[in-house]
């Protein structure tokens, strides 16, 4: 029974981080659906998303709603500049350019938001706005800020597959990672499909690094690397360009790394994750939930 | 015409000479004045010139201070150093603060013979390197198989507990050397080390070990880290329900560890270099400058730094020319140097035979609970 305990509480320990991977990973994967791009910017962005965050607690006071709120306007706003700024001049050129771009703009807005005069390389306390609470469930303890992290990310899914599957500019999405040619000549602006595709990516990565930041009070200007890798890891796991790849994937890295720290050593949480990685590609490169792409 | 200019300016030159009386030495600090650990940059610094201000008033030289950001990056850390003796040519440096920066640019002290009194670097690495010394390297502070074995003895004797876990992270000679020592002490003492975990640099998710740690009950958890780190450790920790005694080292003293971590360390342990409470009269007069300068009391890395910057123009001022060389001849036989964290002998490795403090964090303040003699 102790023992059954203790595995659960890891399980939920393991989903809380999953959630946040899974938010991350979802905009990787849609970016990727319309443009056929890895954004390796999108873990900075998530952690712009957290400092915003932070900025708007700590000096505004501003109640929680509209933390969120702000937040998810302004990553959707980097994400829509960098979007316009570095990926759609290159939308003709080999895909190796826009690769090495997308590193371009990572090591910009890390080594630009470190300067002293904007966030500093610092490591800083992030305020929560609420005490922690246990919630004690005989077998296992949940806290407050699991508990939001689960219903936050619910919510945002569920508002995500309403938005991809139910209303026109979903199905837009969904039709320009099919075929940009074909959508246009049906009617649809790709330009604006797309930068719609990253606005939402990128709110969602705003919405994640709130979440982070509750959860792991601490933020830096590299904060965004290692959760922005092994998000990229999780939607490869998924099923790239699939909206459920990425939150199967987000889980089970999550998931993956603590029980790994839980069970085996805390040393190879990480190295398991790249372990993961290899395996998937040399076995089912399409991930999970992907199709086998047939070469024509 | 000609020559009444060439007089007029001569002249000019002259007197400028006469008025620059004294000659000028550069001595540099490299410290992490951002990054992860910029308190103790910042401490650092602020004793650094405090040093070079007093020094200025009765020194018999004029120092030209040039300091360099090292991020606590080994990196950037031996850049600086290597700037700092190629390019700005300085006699001697102080500095790095933290052990994993500090062996790199030893390292390269002693490739150029430049001696360098590091203020706050406790690890053995430092100045001992497969069993050679390094001879240009001094140390004003007392070192890691010390410090873990207060510890442990504290943990052992004083708050009296039989079981202990220890947190460290993997990547950093600081602290895989203490828990190394810790563990080997603890376990002299008839103590059981019941989870002996590690970590990387940049893990934040602390919730499995935690939850570990939960199930495992020890009485005392050992977390010898940066306070950047160890503060988010005791925040999940006790957020998992971990009630155990948290006991840290000198990488813990800083205004910020409580502001990351809160009510969840409060009550914890630490050992350090020094005591603001200290009652000695240089001691005294260093806080309350001090305090009168930065509106707040000196953490043992001003302390330190300010130690080892007197140590160095002490020194400066004793030897007959003001060069690498004498500079080292003198320090390797220091003696009995009164410095504001204790009296300070180098032994025959450089390192610095001095007592340690043990501190309890507290809402205002770390609070001085006893001193360790070595």
């Amino acid at each position: 029974m102790e023992l059954l305990g203790y595995i659960l509480q890891q399980l939920v320990n393991g989903l809380q981080l999953g959630a946040v991977y899974a938010l991350i990973a979802l905009g990787y994967t849609m970016v990727y659906g319309v443009l056929r791009l890895i954004n390796f910017a999108h873990g900075d962005i998530f952690m712009f998303g957290s400092f915003v965050a932070y900025y708007l607690i700590a000096k505004w006071q501003m109640p929680l709603p509209l933390v969120f709120m702000i937040t998810m306007a302004a990553t959707a706003a980097l994400g829509l500049l960098v979007e316009k700024v570095a990926y759609k001049p290159l939308r003709a050129a080999p895909r190796i350019s826009l690769l090495i771009t997308a590193v371009g703009v990572s090591l910009f807005l890390e080594y630009f938001l470190s300067l002293n005069a904007l966030f500093t390389p610092n490591y800083i306390a992030f305020p929560r706005p609420f005490e922690v609470v246990d919630y004690d469930l005989s077998l296992v303890e949940i806290t407050n800020i699991q508990l939001i992290i689960f219903s936050v990310t619910a919510a945002s899914l569920l508002l995500l597959y309403l938005l991809v599957y139910r209303t026109r500019h979903g199905r837009a999405m969904r039709a320009v990672s099919h075929d940009h040619e074909t959508a246009a000549l049906m009617g649809i602006n790709v330009d604006a499909t797309i930068s719609f595709t990253f606005m939402i990516g990128t709110a969602l990565a705003g919405i994640g690094g709130i979440l982070y930041a509750f959860a792991y009070p601490q933020i830096n200007v590299f904060m965004g690397i290692m959760p922005g890798i092994k998000s990229f890891i999780a939607a490869v796991l998924g099923g790239i360009g699939l909206v459920h790849g990425a939150v199967l994937g987000g889980i089970v890295i999550g998931v993956s790394e603590v029980c790994v720290s839980a069970f085996v050593s805390s040393t190879l949480r990480d190295g398991v994750i790249f372990v993961i990685l290899l395996l998937v590609l040399l076995f089912r490169p399409s991930g999970f939930f992907g199709k086998r792409r047939e070469k024509v | 015409m000609k020559k009444i200019w060439l007089i007029a300016i001569s002249l000019c030159l002259a007197t400028t000479g006469a008025a620059h009386g004294k000659e000028t030495v550069r001595i540099g600090l490299i410290s992490p004045l951002t990054g992860d650990v910029k308190t103790f940059g910042e401490s650092s610094k602020n004793g650094f010139l405090l040093a070079l201000e007093e020094y200025g008033k009765t020194g018999k030289y004029t120092i030209n201070p040039i300091i360099a950001d090292d991020k606590n990056d080994p990196t950037e850390g031996a850049n600086s150093a290597l700037k700092l003796i190629t390019q700005d040519r300085v006699v001697a440096f102080i500095g790095p603060l933290t052990s994993k920066v500090t062996i790199p640019v030893s390292e390269i002290a002693t490739k150029y013979r430049v001696p360098m009194i590091t203020d706050a670097a406790t690890s053995p690495k430092v100045t001992v390197y497969n069993n050679k010394r390094k001879p240009y390297v001094f140390r004003a502070c007392f070192i890691d198989p010390f410090q873990g074995r207060i510890a442990a003895t504290f943990a052992l004797k004083d708050l009296k507990v039989k079981t202990a876990a220890i947190l460290h992270d993997v990547g950093n000679d600081y602290s895989r050397g203490l828990a190394e020592v810790f563990k080997s002490t603890f376990e002299q003492g008839k103590g059981t080390i019941i989870a002996y975990e590690s970590y990387q640099k940049d893990d934040v998710d602390f919730s499995a070990l935690a939850t570990k740690l939960r199930s495992k009950k020890p009485e005392l958890v050992f977390i010898p880290d940066y306070y950047n780190k160890a503060g988010l450790i005791a925040r999940q920790l006790r957020e998992k329900g971990v009630s155990a005694i948290l006991i840290g080292t000198d990488g813990w003293d800083s205004p910020e560890l409580t502001k990351i971590a809160g009510n969840a360390i409060m009550g914890s342990y630490f050992t350090n270099h020094y005591s603001p409470e200290r009652k000695d009269k240089v001691a005294q007069k260093f806080i309350d400058r001090y305090r009168a300068l930065h509106g707040a009391v000196p953490d043992a890395l001003a302390a330190l730094t300010y130690d080892a910057t007197m140590i160095l123009l002490e020194t400066l001022d004793r030897v007959a020319k003001p060069d690498a060389e004498s500079i080292t001849k003198a320090l390797s036989v220091l003696k009995g140097f009164h410095g504001v964290t204790g009296t300070i002998s180098f032994d025959k490795n450089g390192d610095a035979v001095k007592s340690a403090v043990i501190l309890r964090v507290e809402k205002d303040g770390p609070r001085y609970v006893t001193t360790v003699n070595p």
